[in-house]
């Protein structure tokens, strides 16, 4: 499914991020990917996303070389990957519902339909009662969740997450692991990066450490 | 097709509510482009009514021959030949001198003093239909008529009408200049109010792309507020124009009682309307479309 072949980023700054890095991901299959921070995991995903494209190897996504994909292809590709951000990106001029619904409407979903979805998605992370809310009044613990809703709504087989349990203590912790564990049971492809031990203690789960841009 | 259909509404109207809901600015910006669009439209219409003012008055010019009180009849024969062999000719007709007494008896309403005259005043006369022309071909041509012998007297008909048309063309000009001028300044206004617009909806044009839309997606929004724009102060540019034509109609009828005649400006065509709004949709559309090629492809997302 996702398939990494010697692949090195070079920063325009002169550092290098990843230094020669290879691995497969299978279908349906759940990995967390952890080291500390700086070691290059959220360059890893960004590849992916080809939000950065490599200075050499290539970036297998679903058997398609995104790092030779054309500006006009890369909509589809992305349509394909549900991405949980660091930062979240939320948008804050509008609703819970709204900021979920972004993505069904890219894709031009019809009305009933994305509102079916959408309700499904903000269902699954408990937040459904705060539909009409805007983010900005959410908890971090919230936010987060609903950055997960906004990742899965559109059903993509392959979810990117960049420390979705970064700042939130344990609880809230277990909590999103849980809807990830969810999301694995039906099939989806997962990749999380994570240098959260608590985390990672989650036994019988396949687990890439970066350390300074190369895969121990 | 309905399924895009529903899609680009639902744009449509979230472009909308975003204008009404910026009020004060988005207002300002439809008035100025209304005014500014107002000013060659009501130009334009008022040079529209003094064309149909001179199509009114001069018809197809005609060149009057008025021939010497001694002609005779053979004179007239040879005259008549002459003038439709003549090349820039298209037709002649004789008027004799009793027929042209007794259309101006019934025409005037003078036939008292008329029938108190000794003798008809009157010289026999040809009118010339001359082939179309401009207006110099047709003085040359009156110039020439008014050699001929036995010929007293050759009038260009409707020279005022062409000397109008020559001073309309010239408006038509000015008119043609000021569009062009308040054209550039609208495309600019939206310009930079959709440069505005990127600017303050970068965050969401960034996520945007992160989740898979497509430029056109991401432009369409921009495109469709351009062109709402657009219409909305072809709207105001239609409502000056017909209102400062209300208020000249009403001034200029008090004008034509006094010259006993009836005169008024007629509105915008439906045609001409039309157009009007067609224009500024497209200028609208085409400054938002500049604005977001030139800003969009800047906003990449990290």
């Amino acid at each position: 499914m996702i398939s990494f072949n010697q692949v090195i980023k070079r920063y325009p700054s002169g550092y290098e991020a990843l230094k020669g890095v290879t691995f497969d991901i299978a279908e349906g299959e759940l990995v967390f990917l952890s080291g500390h921070s700086g070691a290059g995991k959220s360059t890893l995903l960004k590849l992916i996303a080809a939000i950065e494209r490599p200075n050499s190897g290539s970036v297998l996504v679903n058997g398609q070389n995104v790092g030779a994909l054309k500006g006009g292809a890369l909509p589809y590709l992305r349509r394909n990957l549900g991405i949980i951000f660091q930062d979240h990106k939320l948008l804050f001029d509008r609703s819970v519902f709204d900021n979920v619904l972004l993505p069904l409407q890219i894709c031009g979903f019809d009305h009933r339909e994305s509102g079916k979805r959408v309700r499904a998605a903000l269902d699954k992370v408990g937040l459904l009662k705060r539909e009409k809310a805007n983010p900005i009044a959410l908890s971090g613990g919230e936010q987060q969740r609903l950055c997960i809703a906004r990742a899965i709504v559109n059903r993509p087989s392959i979810l990117l997450a960049d420390e979705p349990t970064g700042n939130l203590d344990a609880d809230y912790a277990r909590e999103i692991m849980a809807i990830f564990n969810a999301f694995h049971q039906v099939g989806a492809t997962l990749l999380i990066s994570t240098h959260d031990e608590s985390v990672l203690q989650d036994s019988g789960v396949r687990r890439l450490v970066l350390k300074e841009g190369v895969l121990q | 097709m309905t399924r895009a259909f529903a899609q680009h509404l639902g744009v449509l109207r979230a472009v909308l509510r975003r204008m009404f809901a910026s009020k004060l600015g988005g207002f300002l910006n439809i008035l100025v482009i209304g005014i500014a669009l107002s000013l060659p439209a009501g130009m334009y219409l008022l040079l529209q009514n003094a064309q149909g003012l001179v199509a009114q008055f001069s018809g197809t010019p005609q060149i009057s021959l008025f021939l010497e009180m001694s002609v005779k009849a053979e004179d007239v024969e040879r005259l008549r030949d002459q003038l439709a062999r003549h090349p820039a000719i298209a037709g002649v007709e004789f008027v004799p001198r009793a027929q042209a007494l007794e259309q101006l008896k019934q025409s005037t309403g003078l036939s008292d003093l008329i029938g108190g005259l000794q003798q008809n005043p009157l010289p026999d006369a040809f009118i010339v239909h001359p082939k179309p022309g401009d207006a110099q071909a047709l003085d040359t041509l009156r110039g020439e008529l008014a050699k001929l012998p036995k010929v007293g007297e050759a009038q260009l008909d409707s020279a005022w009408a062409y000397k109008l048309e020559a001073l309309l063309k010239f408006g038509r000009i000015g008119v043609l200049i000021l569009a062009s001028l308040l054209s550039l300044a609208l495309i600019a206004i939206t310009f930079n109010t959709i440069r505005l617009q990127i600017l303050t909806q970068r965050d969401e044009i960034e996520v945007a792309k992160l989740i898979g839309a497509t430029n056109s997606f991401i432009r369409r929004p921009f495109l469709y507020f351009g062109a709402a724009q657009g219409l909305l102060g072809g709207i105001v540019a239609w409502l000056i124009a017909a209102a400062s034509l209300l208020l000249l109609n009403t001034q200029l009828d008090a004008l034509s009682q006094l010259y006993a005649s009836q005169f008024v400006l007629r509105p915008l065509s439906f045609g001409d309307s039309l157009s009007l709004l067609l224009f500024s949709v497209y200028l609208g559309w085409l400054g938002a479309w500049l604005s977001v090629a030139r800003h969009l492809s800047q906003i990449e997302p990290r």
